[in-house]
């Protein structure tokens, strides 16, 4: 048997009775609410209160030994039991293969954990937006702004009509943010959750996927604005199977640059201004604001930046525009590429994290 | 069977900031021959380290309560995150059989900005558990946290004791077979303080070990069966408290 909870004082006991009552009638909230606050405040003074509630919660807790236990929680106990026998903490220092093994089991045990990591992404947004007044809507505003005022002036400037310039340059414009948003968010995946490292024993895959899913998250506030533009200039994605396959590339691929630049960033605190310049060369040297097309001579290099391929897979596939063959293929060799380095890295420093962070 | 076997554990933390490293120290260093001293060492790469914890080694079983004393810097809390599996061993080995709960940071591990109740949610989907499960956990910590309407607020509205008995309520309500706690935790007042040593001996299937770590010795002698007094990230001595404990306050006196 659980311990049978003992109260702290008398008048709680009846107040948490009145609370039961709040649940059915919720006009009673605001009264009962600010009863109970007072209880609970007093608790705290009850030191300095001295013996008058200090000694009640004994009686309370004996005197009542009928009073409804809260603390049998069967569903608990089962679920607990049907989780097998109890877990084994086996820690050395790890030679050799131990740290793929142990990388791998992360990487298994972080998806056990997927609707934790999962949550804790979604109350980090959840959390941002308090206290604000349009909430999400900012950043659909603010995408809405940017690529009206862009795309009117490239389309001038590039001398395209703005009915092809501007789904291309709305459509490449947020998928650049959520790659941006990735690389900088990514370098403090570690270091952000500090507090939380050193609570308990976590898989560091969860954290990663906490950032995966709050990026996930910021950039589905600017697919309204894709929408709407790719309805009104009646652009339709080619379907087939390019567009699974290259919305789950750019998935492991976002999780993957997660946990590289997070692992770096951990060890290295000169990972983020590096890494935000290095993408802000890559912005403009990538067909982001200007449509690949435009450029003839020496097109054949453009290959040899990793953001091309990667970018082109989707965002040809959404609009419409066949995507060669040779860019799928060099998509796919650069995240194989990135998943190897990635992943060795992480398993050559997890056990590391938590000393670094 | 619940049990904590450590063996010849040592942690060194590494210093990457601050000057350990600059090319001025190296070389002075290599010059005049100079050598680091106390705990500060340096591993095979020339990286300058601080020993942490050197060359600890215990075993508890069930029905053992641990209290670890020492001065502010014996590496108390250093060896309860080792037990825990956050910092995992530069040397040796830490085997633990059993749930591990922890108490171990201020911070609790929660999420200030966010209320009671979606911090006892969270830490119900980290033990796997369903949504039934963790309304019953939340149940539970209601009844023995004594919040009220603080349960919704964010935990930036709480006071001290308020965070504390939310925590400890969280912490004991998965049922541990190992529970492991940092001094903080003693930040509770006299009646939740004997609120919470009920709630543990409530536990008996529950924790079956308890680690402490605390520089009062009235706690010790209240909580603890055996204590181990750690001085410099060593165990200067290990044994029953009524033993150690007297030496102990002597040494510090």
């Amino acid at each position: 048997m659980r311990p049978q909870a003992p109260d702290f004082c008398l008048s709680h006991c009846r107040l948490r009775r009145g609370r039961d009552t709040i649940r059915r009638d919720r006009t009673a909230l605001a009264l009962a609410g600010r009863l109970v606050y007072r209880a609970a405040m007093n608790s705290d003074e009850n030191a300095d209160a001295g013996t008058q509630s200090g000694d009640a919660p004994m009686a309370a807790g004996s005197a009542a030994p009928d009073h409804p236990a809260v603390s049998a929680e069967p569903e608990l106990r089962a679920e607990i039991a049907a989780q097998g026998p109890e877990p084994v903490l086996d820690l050395r220092p790890e030679k050799g293969f131990a740290h793929i093994l142990h990388a791998l089991r992360d990487f298994r045990q972080g998806m056990a954990l997927f609707r934790l990591g999962w949550m804790l992404g979604w109350l980090d947004i959840k959390l941002r937006y308090r206290g604000s007044m349009l909430g999400p809507f900012w950043m659909t505003i603010s995408t809405a702004v940017l690529v009206g005022s862009m795309g009117v002036l490239y389309a001038a400037l590039f001398h395209i009509e703005l009915r092809v310039y501007l789904p291309f340059l709305s459509f490449s414009l947020v998928l650049w943010a959520l790659l941006g948003s990735t690389v900088s968010e990514g370098c403090a995946t570690f270091t952000r959750s500090a507090g939380l490292i050193h609570a308990v024993r976590m898989p560091f895959s969860t954290h990663v996927l906490r950032v995966t899913v709050r990026n996930f998250l910021t950039f589905l506030h600017s697919v309204g604005v894709i929408a709407i533009v790719f309805m009104i200039f009646h652009i339709t994605p080619t379907l087939n199977w390019q567009i699974p396959a290259s919305l789950m590339l750019w998935g492991v691929d976002l999780y993957a640059i997660t946990l590289l630049v997070g692992v770096l960033g951990a060890r290295f605190r000169d990972i983020p201004p590096v890494s935000a310049s290095v993408m802000q060369i890559l912005f403009f040297v990538t067909p982001v604001l200007w449509k690949p097309d435009l450029i003839y001579t020496g097109r054949q290099y453009m290959l040899l930046d990793p953001c091309f391929p990667f970018l082109e897979i989707i965002r040809g596939t959404f609009m419409g525009t066949p995507v060669r063959p040779s860019i799928w293929l060099m998509a796919i060799l650069y995240s194989m590429i990135l998943w190897f380095i990635s992943f060795l890295l992480f398993a050559r420093m997890r056990a590391r994290l938590a000393y670094w962070v | 069977m619940a049990g904590v076997d450590v063996s010849n554990l040592t942690i060194s933390f590494p210093l990457y900031h601050g000057d350990a490293r600059s090319l001025k120290k190296t070389l002075s260093g290599a010059l005049g021959g100079r050598r680091l001293s106390g705990r500060f060492a340096q591993d095979n790469r020339n990286r300058v380290t601080v020993r942490a914890l050197t060359d600890i080694s215990f075993s508890l079983r069930p029905g053992d309560r641990l209290g670890l004393i020492g001065r502010n810097g014996a590496g108390k809390t250093t060896l309860l995150r080792a037990l825990a599996g956050i910092y995992e061993p530069v040397e040796g080995r830490v085997l633990v059989r059993g749930r591990i709960g922890t108490l171990l940071d201020t911070s609790l591990g929660m999420n200030p900005e966010l209320s009671g109740r979606e911090n006892i949610r969270l830490r119900g989907l980290f033990f796997g558990l369903s949504d039934k499960a963790i309304t019953e956990v939340e149940q539970d910590v209601e009844t023995f946290a004594g919040l009220g309407s603080f349960m919704d607020l964010p935990l930036k509205t709480y006071s001290s004791g308020m965070g504390v008995r939310l925590s400890f309520g969280l912490a004991t309500a998965i049922m541990p077979q190992v529970l492991i706690m940092d001094e903080w935790f003693m930040a509770g007042d006299e009646s939740f303080m004997r609120r919470a040593a009920q709630r543990i001996s409530g536990l008996v299937e529950g924790a079956e070990i308890l680690v402490i770590s605390t520089h009062m010795p009235e706690i010790v002698e209240k909580w603890c069966t055996r204590l181990l007094w750690m001085e410099q990230g060593r165990v200067v001595m290990d044994g029953p408290t009524d033993q150690v404990l007297p030496a102990y306050l002597e040494a510090e006196s």
